[in-house]
C-alpha cells in the first residue's frame, strides 16, 4: 500500500516554512497514518532536503513515534511512582500475560497494543490505565479483565 | 452577579465523568427553566481527587458536592436549585475541608474557580493587571522586583528567576527568546498540567512580562504531547489573548511586541533539561549540551534565551501585582513563596496541594493529606522529587520543605512529586524503579549516564532477585558518587539520588535482600514463595476467587493451596487476603 501522496505533501507543505519543523511534521504524519511509514520518511527527506538518517535519528529518539502500525486500541499502562507503589507493575505484567503480547507489540487479533507510560498524571486514581482516550483508575486484575472484555465486545 | 455552578473538568475530572455531569446539568437547567439564573462553568481541576467536584454558589454562599455521579445531578438540581436546600447526603465531607483549609493558594488560586476557556473570567479575577503595571516600567525595575522577591525556579534545580532574567537582559542581541518549560516529565508530578488546564492565562501573562523584561519578542511553550487538554486550552487562551491585544504587536499600545507559539514534545524525559529542550524545539534529538555557554547567553538557535517552568511563570503576575515584599513574606528564610506538591501514594487525600515553603513534611502529610490511607498501615518513607529526588524515612518527617533543608537530606525539591509509602513498599524495588526510569530516559550522550546507570540497574535487579552479594552495596555507592560528579546534565547528576538515599536510610532492607533473600514488603516477586501459611489461613477462599488463572485450589473448610505451575505471580491473592496468610 502506498501513502496518499497528496495528503502527505500537504502536511509537509504546512510545516515547510516553520522553524524546527521536523517534529511537528512527524507528529502530523503519525496522526494521519497511525505510524511513521517508511515511504513518508522518504518523501520528507526529498522535500525538505535532509538525509533520511537524520529523520530516523529523531524518530527513534522520541517515545511518541512508532514505525509499526498500532493495534485498534492502544493501552497505556501507567508506570508512574504512585501507580508503581499501588501495584501498577502487576497490572502491566498481567495485561501482557493475559493478552500474550510484548510491550509495544500488537495482539495477533490486531486489537490491542499495550505500552508503558511514565505517568498519566492521575496519581490519585492509581493504578491507572488509559485505553485510547479513556482513563480507568483504581485498577485491579478483575477490573482489567472486565475492561478488556468490554472492548472485545464493542469490536466483536 | 449570576449564581454559579462550577464543575471541575480538568483531565482528572473528565476521566471521572465530569463531561457527562456537565451535560446533565445543562439539560436540567433547561428543563427547570433556570438558565437565566445560573451560569454553568466548566473549570479546571481544583486539585483534590474526589471524582467529580461540583460547587453551587448562590448569593455568595457556596456548597460543594463531591463524588458526583451522573445519576446524582438530578437529586442536586431538584433539591438545591428548586427547593433551595442543599442535597446534604452528597455534600463534601470533613476531609475536603481539611485538604483545602491547610493550603496557601497562589498559583492554584484560579484552578477550579474560573472557566479557563474564557479570558473574561481571568480578567475578572484581576488578570492582566500585572501586565498593565509592568509595561510602563523599565525592564530593569521588573527584574529587580523579581530578584527581590526571592523567587526560584520551580522545575527542579531552583535557580533564582530574577538572576536568570538579568543575565539574558544584559546580553546584547537583536533576537532573544522566552521559553516556557511545560515538559513535565517527572512521574508523579502533574501540577503544571493542572495550571495549564485550569488557569492558562496566568502562565501566558507571566511569559509576556518575562519577555518584556529580558527583551524577547518571541516565545515558545514547550508542552508534553501527553497533555492534549492543556494544549487545547492553551491554544484557545493564546487566541483570546491576541484578540484582546495582550499578545501581538504593540501590546497595550506600547512599543513592545510579543508572539507566542506552542511546541509539542514527543515523549522524552530528558527534554525537561534546558539545553535538550531547546534542541527539541529546533527539531532535533533532545540531547543536552555542556554548559557554559548557558542558554541565557546562547540558547535557542544560538540566541539568548530564558527558560522558566510553568509554576514559576504563574507566580510572576502575583509578584508584580502584590510586590516582592508580599511574596517574600510567604515561606521560610531560605525559600520564598509557595510550592505545589502532587500528594499521592498511601495517603488519605491525594491531589495537588499548595503550601508555603518551610512547611514540614509531617504537616503536609497530616494536614492537607489527612494522614495515611489505612489506619492499619505504618508510614515508612516519603519520596520527594521523583527520579532526581530521594526517599526520606519517618525520622526526618520534621524536615521543613525548603531548598536547603531538603538538599541536606539527600533529596531535592524537584518539581513537586510527593509519594507517601508504607510497609508494603520495598525500598530496594523503589530504587530500582527510579533507576529503570532514568536508564530508559537517558539520552545516551555521556558515558556515566548511559553505561553507569545501566550497570547500577543490573546490580539492583540482581539484589531484588535474590542474587545479591555484600560487595554490591559498596559498588553501588561508588558508582553513585562517580555518576553524580561526572554526568553531563541534570538527569544524570541526580539519577543516583534515589539509590543514595535508600542506601543511607534503608540499608537494612538491602541487607535483608542480600543476606536472607527476603523482601519484607513482598514486592520483589522472585523472593516471594507463594505459599499459604496454614496457621494464619482462615479458609475463607477469598484468594481463590481473586486468582485470575485459577491457580489456587480451595474448598469450604480447607486451607487454600497455590499451584505454582499455574501461578503467574500477579499478587492478586496477596491483595485479596486480609490475614497476611500468604508468604
Amino acid at each position: 500500500m502506498n501513502i496518499d501522496i497528496e495528503k502527505a505533501e500537504k502536511i509537509i507543505k504546512k510545516h515547510a516554512a516553520e522553524k524546527g519543523a521536523l517534529i511537528p511534521l512527524l507528529q502530523d504524519m503519525q496522526t494521519e497514518y497511525g505510524y511513521i511509514r517508511a515511504d513518508a520518511v522518504k518523501l520528507i527527506a526529498e522535500k525538505l532536503d535532509i538525509p533520511s538518517v537524520e529523520i530516523y535519528e529523531v524518530i527513534t529518539f522520541y517515545a511518541q513515534f512508532r514505525t509499526e502500525p498500532p493495534g485498534k486500541h492502544t493501552i497505556k499502562v501507567c508506570q508512574g511512582t504512585a501507580c508503581h507503589v499501588m501495584g501498577g507493575k502487576q497490572i502491566l505484567n498481567y495485561i501482557l500475560t493475559t493478552l500474550k503480547v510484548k510491550e509495544n507489540g500488537t495482539t495477533t487479533d490486531g486489537l490491542f497494543s499495550p505500552e508503558r507510560v511514565a505517568c498519566l498524571g492521575c496519581c490519585g486514581m492509581a493504578p491507572a490505565i488509559m485505553i485510547d482516550n479513556d482513563f480507568y483508575g483504581n485498577c485491579t486484575i478483575q477490573k482489567v479483565d472486565e475492561i478488556l472484555d468490554g472492548y472485545r465486545k464493542k469490536t466483536g | 452577579m449570576k449564581n454559579r455552578i462550577l464543575v471541575c473538568a480538568g483531565t482528572s475530572g473528565l476521566s471521572a465523568g465530569a463531561g457527562e455531569v456537565i451535560e446533565i446539568f445543562k439539560s436540567e437547567l433547561k428543563r427547570l427553566n433556570l438558565r437565566g439564573k445560573f451560569n454553568l462553568v466548566k473549570t479546571g481541576d481544583r486539585g483534590l481527587f474526589r471524582d467529580v467536584l461540583v460547587d453551587i454558589i448562590t448569593d455568595g454562599k457556596r456548597v460543594t458536592y463531591e463524588h458526583v455521579k451522573p445519576a446524582d445531578v438530578k437529586k442536586i438540581t431538584e433539591s438545591h436549585l428548586v427547593k433551595n436546600t442543599p442535597a446534604a447526603a452528597l455534600t463534601a465531607g470533613k476531609s475536603y475541608e481539611e485538604f483545602f483549609a491547610n493550603q496557601t493558594r497562589v498559583v492554584l488560586k484560579n484552578c477550579g474557580e474560573i472557566d479557563p476557556e474564557n479570558i473574561d473570567e481571568y480578567i475578572g479575577t484581576g488578570g492582566f493587571e500585572a501586565l498593565k503595571k509592568a509595561i510602563p516600567l523599565p525592564p530593569e525595575k521588573i527584574i529587580d522586583e523579581i530578584k527581590k522577591s526571592g523567587l526560584r525556579g520551580r522545575g527542579g534545580a531552583g535557580f533564582s528567576t530574577g538572576l536568570k532574567w538579568e543575565f539574558c537582559h544584559k546580553e546584547k542581541s537583536g533576537v532573544k527568546y522566552m521559553v516556557c518549560n511545560a515538559d513535565e516529565g517527572d512521574p508523579g508530578a502533574f501540577m503544571d498540567r493542572s495550571i495549564l488546564e485550569g488557569d492558562p492565562q496566568s502562565v501566558i501573562e507571566g511569559m509576556i512580562i518575562a519577555g518584556y523584561a529580558i527583551g524577547a519578542n518571541e516565545g515558545y511553550i514547550y508542552c508534553r504531547a501527553e497533555y492534549p487538554l492543556a494544549i487545547e486550552r492553551l491554544n484557545k487562551a493564546l487566541k483570546q489573548a491576541e484578540e484582546r491585544g495582550f499578545l501581538g504587536n504593540n501590546i497595550l499600545k506600547s512599543d513592545f511586541s510579543f508572539k507566542l507559539s506552542i511546541k509539542k514534545g514527543a515523549g522524552a524525559f530528558v527534554c525537561g533539561e534546558e539545553t535538550a529542550l531547546l534542541a527539541s524545539i529546533e527539531g532535533k534529538r533532545g540531547t543536552p549540551k555542556p554548559r557554559p555557554p548557558f542558554p541565557a547567553q546562547k540558547g535557542l538557535w544560538g540566541k539568548p534565551t530564558v527558560i522558566n517552568n510553568v509554576e514559576t511563570l504563574a507566580n510572576i503576575p502575583h509578584i508584580i501585582n502584590n510586590g516582592a515584599d508580599w511574596f517574600s513574606a510567604i515561606g521560610s528564610a531560605e525559600s520564598k513563596g509557595t510550592k505545589v506538591f502532587a500528594l499521592a501514594g498511601k495517603v488519605r487525600n491525594t491531589g495537588l496541594v499548595e503550601i508555603p515553603m518551610g512547611t514540614t513534611i509531617k504537616n503536609l502529610i497530616y494536614g492537607p493529606g489527612g494522614g495515611l490511607k489505612s489506619k492499619r498501615s505504618k508510614l515508612k518513607a516519603v519520596q520527594i522529587g521523583g527520579p532526581s529526588g530521594g526517599c526520606l524515612p519517618e525520622t526526618l518527617l520534621s524536615t521543613p520543605i525548603d531548598y536547603k533543608a531538603l538538599a541536606k537530606t539527600g533529596a531535592i525539591m524537584g518539581s513537586g512529586g510527593f509519594i507517601v509509602m508504607d510497609e508494603k513498599t520495598c525500598m530496594v524495588d523503589i530504587a530500582k524503579f527510579f533507576l529503570g526510569f532514568t536508564v530508559a530516559e537517558s539520552c545516551g550522550k555521556c558515558v556515566p549516564c548511559r553505561i553507569g546507570l545501566k550497570r547500577m540497574y543490573e546490580v539492583l535487579d540482581k539484589i531484588t532477585k535474590g542474587r545479591g552479594e555484600t560487595r554490591d552495596l559498596d559498588f553501588l555507592k561508588e558508582m553513585c558518587e562517580t555518576i553524580k560528579s561526572t554526568a553531563l546534565c541534570g538527569l544524570g547528576n541526580t539519577a543516583p539520588n534515589p539509590v543514595l538515599t535508600t542506601l543511607k536510610y534503608f540499608r537494612r532492607e538491602y541487607e535483608e535482600h542480600i543476606n536472607n533473600r527476603v523482601c519484607d514488603a513482598n514486592t520483589c516477586v522472585e523472593l516471594v514463595k507463594f505459599e499459604v501459611i496454614e496457621e494464619k489461613c482462615v479458609k475463607c477462599g477469598k484468594c481463590s476467587t481473586s486468582c485470575p488463572v485459577g491457580a489456587i485450589e480451595w474448598e469450604k473448610g480447607r486451607t487454600a493451596e497455590i499451584n505454582k505451575e499455574k501461578c503467574i505471580k500477579c499478587m492478586a491473592c496477596f491483595a485479596a487476603c486480609d490475614f497476611k496468610a500468604i508468604k
